[in-house]
C-alpha cells in the first residue's frame, strides 16, 4: 500500500533510515498547514467541532472521545490561564508506540501541541516526557527551537496576536506519572500522588487552571483532522469498526518481527500478528496476548479475529489499552508471566491507599510462591479475592483495577496451571510432614 | 531476588549538619533556565534534583536544602520529592549506570539470562556497584522499546536485543 498523508497521517513523514524531518522537511510534505488553517480559518470552537466531528477517541488506554474532554474547558476572553498537557510518560509495559512519533516525527509533535492549544485557548503546553526518552527530548527540544524561531510558537503567532509557548517537561521515573492527576502533580514538582477526582482537570489542574491531559498519538491526529475534516477521519477505519482513525497497533513477545505499524483502526490482532509481525517465533503456537499493555487482560487465540477496537475487545472481556499487543507462547509459563506482571505493578503502587500498596505485594508473595512449586491450598482464592479487593472504585485510583486485570483473566483461563504449582507443593508439604 | 534499590533513611534532623554545599555556576545557570519553564518555579523541582545528578552522578543530602531556597520550597518536601523518584538517586553510583529492563515483553524475550549474565560478568547484583566503580545495576520497568527485547539502557543508549554473548562488546565501550 503506498503510504501518503491521506492513509497514515501519523506516520507518513518517517523515514527511520533518514531520521526525523526538519522545519522545511516537515514544511515540504505539507506540515503546518493544520496549524495555518486553524488559526486563519478557524475559530477555536469551529477546531473542536472538528475533532467532535471527527469521534476522535483517547489514544492513552482508555478511550476517552477528545471532543467531549475539551469542550468542558472554560473558553471565553475571561477564562484566564489554562494549559495543555501532553502525557508522553509511555511506561505501560508492552508499549512503544509514543516514542516512535516523538522520535522521529517531532515537528508533527510540535503542530499538535499548538493547533490544540489554540483549540482549548491554552497559554502554555507541557510535554510530559518520561525521562528515559533521550532521544524524544533531543528532537522535540530541536523542532520546538525551529518552530519558536519561524514564529509558529511564542508572541503573536502567525499574526494572530495569540501568544503560546511549549516545553518538553522529563521526568525522573515512576509508571505512575502516566496517570494524569498523577501527572499533574509531578509536573508541579510533588511526589506523583494522583488527586480525588472531581474536579476533573479540565476544570481544576496544573495549578487549579484549566488543563487538558492528552495522550502523544491522539494529539498527533488533531493537525490532520483540522486539514481533511471529520469525515475523512471516520473514513480511515475503512469501515472495519465505528470508529474512525488510523492507530498505531504493535506486536512484542516471541514474535518474528516484532513492530510498531499504522493501521486502520479495527485492524484484526490476526493481521497484526500473522501478516506485519511475521507469526510467532519457531513455529511455536500462540498461548495468551495482552491486547494492550499490561494493565489489560489476557485474550486467547479464539479472539484473534476481533477487530481491535475499544468496544469489541471490551465485550470480549479485556481492554484495547494502548493496543499494542504481547503474545505469550505455547511453551511460556502464565504464572511467571504474571508474577513479572504483579512485580511490576508492585514496585510501582505511589503507596497512597492501603489495598494496593499491601495487597500488591502479597500477590506477588503468593504468585512466586505457585510459581516456585511451593504454592498452598487456598492460594488461588486468596488471589481471586484480592483481584475484588483490589478492584475498579476499591482504591484511590485505577493502578490497582488495573494490575488486577491479568491476573483475573490468567486464573480464568489458566487455572491449571496456578494449580500445578499447588499440587507440587501440597505434596512437599505431605512428605515433609 | 532484591527488586528494590535501597534509600538512605531521611535524616532531617541531619540536614543542618551536612558540610558546606555549594552549586556550581553552571548548575545554578541550568536550574534558573528550567524555572523560566513554569509560572511556579516549584515545578522545576525534579529537574533542579536531574541538573544536579547531571554534575555529580547523584544528589547528596547536602544539596536538598541548597536546591530548595533556589526553588522557593522547603527541604522537607524536596527531600520528599527526591526519594520519590526513581531516577533521582541519592546515593554514589558508579560511572556507568547499567538499567535492565525487567518488564512483561523483555520477561518473555529473555531477561532473565540477560539479567543472571549481567551478574554474572559485573560481579555484582541489582542496587549494587563495581568495586571499580565502573557500574551500577538497576532493574528498570519497560524502557518503550519492547520490540527489541531484551532491553538495556547504559546511561543514554539504549540497546536493543541484547545477546548475553555480545555484553563483552557493549560493556567494553564505557570505560
Ligand atoms: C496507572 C496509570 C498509568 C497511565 N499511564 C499513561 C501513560 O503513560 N500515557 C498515557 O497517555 N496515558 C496514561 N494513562 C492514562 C491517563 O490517565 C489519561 O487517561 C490519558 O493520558 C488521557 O489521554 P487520552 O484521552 O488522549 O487518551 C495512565 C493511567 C493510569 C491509571
Ligand atoms: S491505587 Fe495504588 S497507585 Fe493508585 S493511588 Fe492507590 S496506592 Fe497509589
Ligand atoms: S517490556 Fe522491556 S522494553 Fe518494554
Amino acid at each position: 500500500m503506498k503510504i501518503s498523508a491521506e492513509t497514515h497521517p501519523l506516520t507518513h513523514t518517517i523515514d527511520a533510515k533518514r531520521g526525523p524531518l526538519d522545519l522545511k522537511g516537515y514544511e515540504k510534505v505539507g506540515g503546518y498547514e493544520g496549524l495555518r488553517k486553524a488559526i486563519k480559518e478557524l475559530q477555536p470552537l469551529e477546531v473542536q467541532q472538528r475533532v467532535k466531528d471527527a469521534n476522535l477517541r483517547g489514544r492513552g488506554g482508555a478511550g476517552f472521545p477528545t471532543g467531549i474532554k475539551w469542550s468542558l474547558v472554560p473558553m471565553g476572553p475571561d477564562a484566564g490561564a489554562k494549559y495543555l498537557v501532553c502525557n508522553a510518560d509511555e511506561m505501560e509495559p508492552g508499549t512503544f508506540k509514543d516514542r516512535l512519533l516523538m522520535e522521529e516525527a517531532p515537528h508533527l509533535m510540535v503542530e499538535a501541541m499548538i493547533v490544540a492549544a489554540y483549540a482549548i485557548g491554552a497559554c502554555t503546553g507541557y510535554i510530559f516526557l518520561r525521562g528515559e526518552y533521550v532521544v524524544s527530548a533531543n528532537n522535540l527540544n530541536k523542532a520546538l527551537a525551529e518552530a519558536r524561531a519561524a514564529g509558529l510558537l511564542g508572541k503573536n503567532i502567525l499574526g494572530s496576536g495569540w501568544d503560546y509557548d511549549c516545553f518538553v517537561h522529563t521526568g525522573a521515573g515512576r509508571y505512575i506519572c502516566g496517570e494524569e492527576t498523577a501527572l499533574i502533580n509531578s509536573l508541579e514538582g510533588r511526589r506523583a500522588n494522583p488527586r480525588a477526582k472531581p474536579p476533573f482537570p479540565q476544570i481544576s489542574g496544573l495549578w487549579g487552571r484549566p488543563t487538558v491531559v492528552n495522550n502523544v498519538e491522539t494529539l498527533c491526529n488533531i493537525p490532520s483532522i483540522v486539514v481533511n475534516g471529520g469525515d475523512w477521519f471516520k473514513g480511515l477505519s475503512q469501515g472495519k469498526t465505528k470508529d474512525g482513525g488510523t492507530k498505531l497497533y504493535g506486536c512484542s513477545g516471541r514474535a518474528n518481527k516484532p513492530g510498531c505499524w499504522e493501521l486502520p483502526f479495527g485492524t484484526t490482532t490476526r493481521e497484526i500478528l500473522e501478516v506485519h509481525a511475521g507469526g510467532m517465533k519457531g513455529g511455536k503456537k500462540l498461548k495468551a496476548w495482552l491486547p494492550g499493555g499490561a494493565s489489560t487482560d489476557f485474550l486467547l487465540p479464539e479472539h484473534l479475529d476481533l477487530p481491535m477496537d475499544f468496544d469489541t475487545i471490551s465485550k470480549a472481556g479485556s481492554r484495547m489499552g494502548t493496543g499494542l499487543i504481547t503474545v505469550v507462547a505455547e511453551d511460556q509459563s502464565m504464572v511467571s508471566a504474571v508474577r513479572n506482571l504483579e512485580e511490576f505493578f508492585s514496585r510501582e503502587s505511589c503507596g497512597w491507599c492501603t489495598p494496593c500498596r499491601d495487597g500488591l505485594p502479597w500477590s506477588v508473595r503468593l504468585l512466586r510462591a505457585i510459581e516456585n512449586g511451593e504454592g498452598k491450598p487456598g492460594d488461588i482464592e486468596k488471589l481471586m479475592t484480592l483481584t475484588k479487593q483490589l478492584g475498579p472504585g476499591r482504591t484511590f485510583c485505577a493502578h490497582a483495577p488495573g494490575a488486577m486485570e491479568p491476573l483475573q483473566s490468567a486464573i480464568k483461563y489458566f487455572r491449571g496451571e496456578f494449580e500445578a504449582g499447588i499440587r507440587a507443593g501440597a505434596a512437599t508439604a505431605a512428605v515433609q510432614a | 531476588m532484591s527488586n528494590t534499590t535501597a534509600q538512605p533513611v531521611i535524616k532531617l534532623a541531619d540536614l543542618g549538619k551536612a558540610p558546606p554545599f555549594a552549586l556550581s555556576d553552571q548548575e545554578r545557570h541550568e536550574i534558573i533556565d528550567e524555572m523560566h519553564h513554569y509560572p511556579d518555579p516549584r515545578a522545576a523541582s525534579i529537574g533542579a534534583l536531574k541538573i544536579v545528578q547531571k554534575h555529580r552522578g547523584w544528589v547528596p543530602d547536602a544539596a536538598i536544602p541548597v536546591v530548595a531556597k533556589m526553588i522557593g520550597t522547603d527541604a522537607a518536601d524536596l527531600e520528599g520529592v527526591a526519594t520519590f523518584y526513581s531516577l533521582i538517586f541519592r546515593q554514589p553510583v558508579g560511572r556507568h549506570v547499567v538499567t535492565v529492563c525487567d518488564s512483561i515483553s523483555c520477561h518473555l524475550t529473555g531477561y532473565d539470562e540477560l539479567r543472571v549474565a549481567l551478574e554474572a560478568k559485573l560481579g555484582i547484583r541489582f542496587g549494587q556497584t563495581t568495586p571499580d566503580q565502573r557500574f551500577t545495576l538497576l532493574p528498570i520497568c519497560c524502557l518503550g522499546a519492547c520490540d527489541r527485547g531484551p532491553t538495556m539502557m547504559i546511561d543514554e543508549d539504549l540497546h536493543g536485543d541484547v545477546d548475553p554473548a555480545g555484553l563483552d562488546k557493549i560493556l567494553g565501550a564505557y570505560s
